[in-house]
C-alpha cells in the first residue's frame, strides 16, 4: 500500500486573500507531494508498509528520521487542508465551543493562546489544538512532529493544526508570521474541527 | 552593550544573480534586524547585558541564545559574499580541505548535501573541529558551532526565509547558486585567524 496525496476540497485560489493561490499550489503539490513520495520510499518493503499513518506515528521513535519527518509532514498537511475552508472563520460550533470555553475561559483566550503558540514557535513547526483524553490543550511542536507521536511533549488527538514553516506563508507575508496567523482565523473550518472533537471524545 | 546591525560590504542588489534584492531586503533588513532588536530588548538587567555574542552563544539559553546566535550567524553569512568573489580556496586552506574531504569538489558536494538535507530551519557549517581537523556539520534553528568549541569557517543559511522568494521549495538550486557568490578570500582569512 502506498499513501496518496489527498484531493483538496477547494481550489488553489479559494482561500485568498488569506492564503494566495501560488502558495497553495507549491505548498500542496511540491511540499506535501514530496512528503508523500518520501514517506512511501521510506516505508516500502518494511513492516510499516501496510499500517495506517496514525499507527506509524504512534511509535515513531522506533523508526527512522525519514519516517518521522515525512510521516509527520504527510499527516500534518492532510489535516491542515482539511481544517480550512473558504467559508470559514467565526466562532466554533457545537460541543467544541462549550469545551473551549470550559478549558480556556473564553474563545478569545483560546484564540490568543493558540496564536501565541504559532507566533512563538522558533524555527519551523506547527501549533496545535489537541484533545488529550480528558482536556483540550494548545501547544506547538518543532518541524513535522505532531501530537500523535510518542516523541511529542503533549500527546493526544489533533483537532486543528497551523503550519508555521516559513514555506506556509513566506511568498505572501514574508517575515510577518503574526499577520499570517491572524488571517488563519478567517479560513478555519469549525464544522470540521467540531467533527474531529466529537470523534476524539467518543473514542 | 547595545548590539548593532552590521553594515553590508556590498549593495542590496549586488548578489541579485543568486540572491534577489527583495530577499536581501527582507533577510538583512527585517530578519537580521529583528534578531538584533530582540536581543537588545532581552538582555538589559541580565548577566548578558554587556556580554559579547560569543559569550552569549557559549553560555545563554532560551530567547537570548536564539537571538544572539542568529545575530552572529547572519553577520557571518552575509560577510562571506561578494559580487566579485574568489571562486576557489588556495594554499593552506585548500590543502586542509583536500586532507579532510579528498578534493575541493568532494568538499563542495558534501557541504551542499549537508545544506540540502538539514530538515527544517538551520545552517550548514564548515568548521575546525576540536581535534583540529576540518568538518562539515548541520545545526538546527539558531545552532552555532562555537557552543561546541568548534571554530566556524563558513556557513549556509537554509532557513526557508533565506531562499523562498527566489527558489521556493527548490533548496538544492539555492545551495548550488550559493557557491557563485561565496568569497573564498573571506574563508581563507577566517582559517588563518582561527589557527
Amino acid at each position: 500500500m502506498s499513501f496518496q496525496l489527498p484531493a483538496l476540497k477547494y481550489d488553489y485560489k479559494a482561500l485568498e486573500p488569506y492564503i494566495d493561490a501560488m502558495t497553495m499550489d507549491i505548498h500542496y503539490n511540491k511540499h506535501h507531494g514530496a512528503y508523500t513520495t518520501n514517506l512511501n520510499s521510506a516505508i516500502v518493503g518494511t513492516s510499516l508498509d501496510d499500517l495506517p499513518i496514525e499507527e506509524i506515528l504512534r511509535e515513531v521513535s522506533k523508526h527512522s528520521a525519514a519516517v518521522r519527518n515525512n510521516g509527520g509532514g504527510y499527516y500534518n498537511h492532510n489535516l491542515f487542508w482539511e481544517v480550512m475552508t473558504p467559508s470559514g472563520g467565526g466562532l466554533p460550533t457545537g460541543e467544541l465551543y462549550s469545551a473551549i470555553v470550559k478549558n480556556f475561559g473564553s474563545f478569545d483566550e483560546f484564540k490568543e493562546k493558540f496564536s501565541s503558540a504559532a507566533a512563538t514557535r522558533f524555527g519551523s513547526g506547527w501549533a496545535w489544538l489537541v484533545w488529550t483524553g480528558n482536556e483540550l490543550k494548545v501547544f506547538s511542536t518543532p518541524n513535522q512532529d505532531n501530537p500523535l507521536m510518542d516523541v511529542s511533549e503533549i500527546k493526544g488527538f489533533p483537532l486543528m493544526g497551523l503550519d508555521v514553516w516559513e514555506h506556509a506563508y513566506y511568498l505572501k507575508y514574508q517575515n510577518r508570521r503574526v499577520e499570517y496567523v491572524q488571517n488563519f482565523w478567517n479560513v478555519i473550518d469549525w464544522k470540521t474541527v467540531n467533527e474531529r472533537f466529537i470523534i476524539a471524545t467518543n473514542k | 552593550m547595545k548590539h548593532e546591525l552590521p553594515k553590508l560590504n556590498y549593495a542590496a542588489d549586488a548578489l541579485a544573480s543568486v540572491i534577489s534584492t527583495k530577499t536581501m531586503e527582507f533577510h538583512y533588513g527585517k530578519h537580521h534586524q529583528a534578531y538584533v532588536n530582540n536581543l537588545n530588548n532581552l538582555i538589559p538587567g541580565t548577566r548578558f547585558e554587556n556580554a559579547s555574542l560569543e559569550e552569549i552563544i557559549r553560555e545563554a539559553d532560551g530567547g537570548i541564545l536564539n537571538n544572539g546566535a542568529q545575530v552572529w550567524n547572519h553577520t557571518f553569512y552575509f560577510e562571506s559574499f561578494s559580487a566579485s568573489p574568489k571562486s576557489k580556496p588556495e594554499g593552506e586552506l585548500l590543502a586542509a580541505i583536500e586532507i579532510a574531504f579528498g578534493s575541493f569538489d568532494e568538499f563542495k558536494s558534501k557541504f551542499s548535501n549537508a545544506a540540502v538535507t538539514l530538515f527544517g530551519s538551520g545552517w550548514a557549517w564548515l568548521v575546525i573541529d576540536t581535534d583540529g581537523k576540518l568538518a562539515i556539520t548541520q545545526e538546527s534553528n539558531a545552532g552555532n558551532p562555537i557552543r561546541k568549541n568548534q571554530k566556524p569557517l563558513l556557513t549556509c543559511d537554509v532557513w526557508e526565509h533565506a531562499y523562498y522568494l527566489d527558489y521556493q521549495n527548490r533548496r538544492p538550486d539555492y545551495v548550488q547558486a550559493f557557491w557563485n557568490i561565496l568569497d573564498w578570500k573571506v574563508v581563507e582569512d577566517r582559517f588563518r585567524k582561527s589557527r
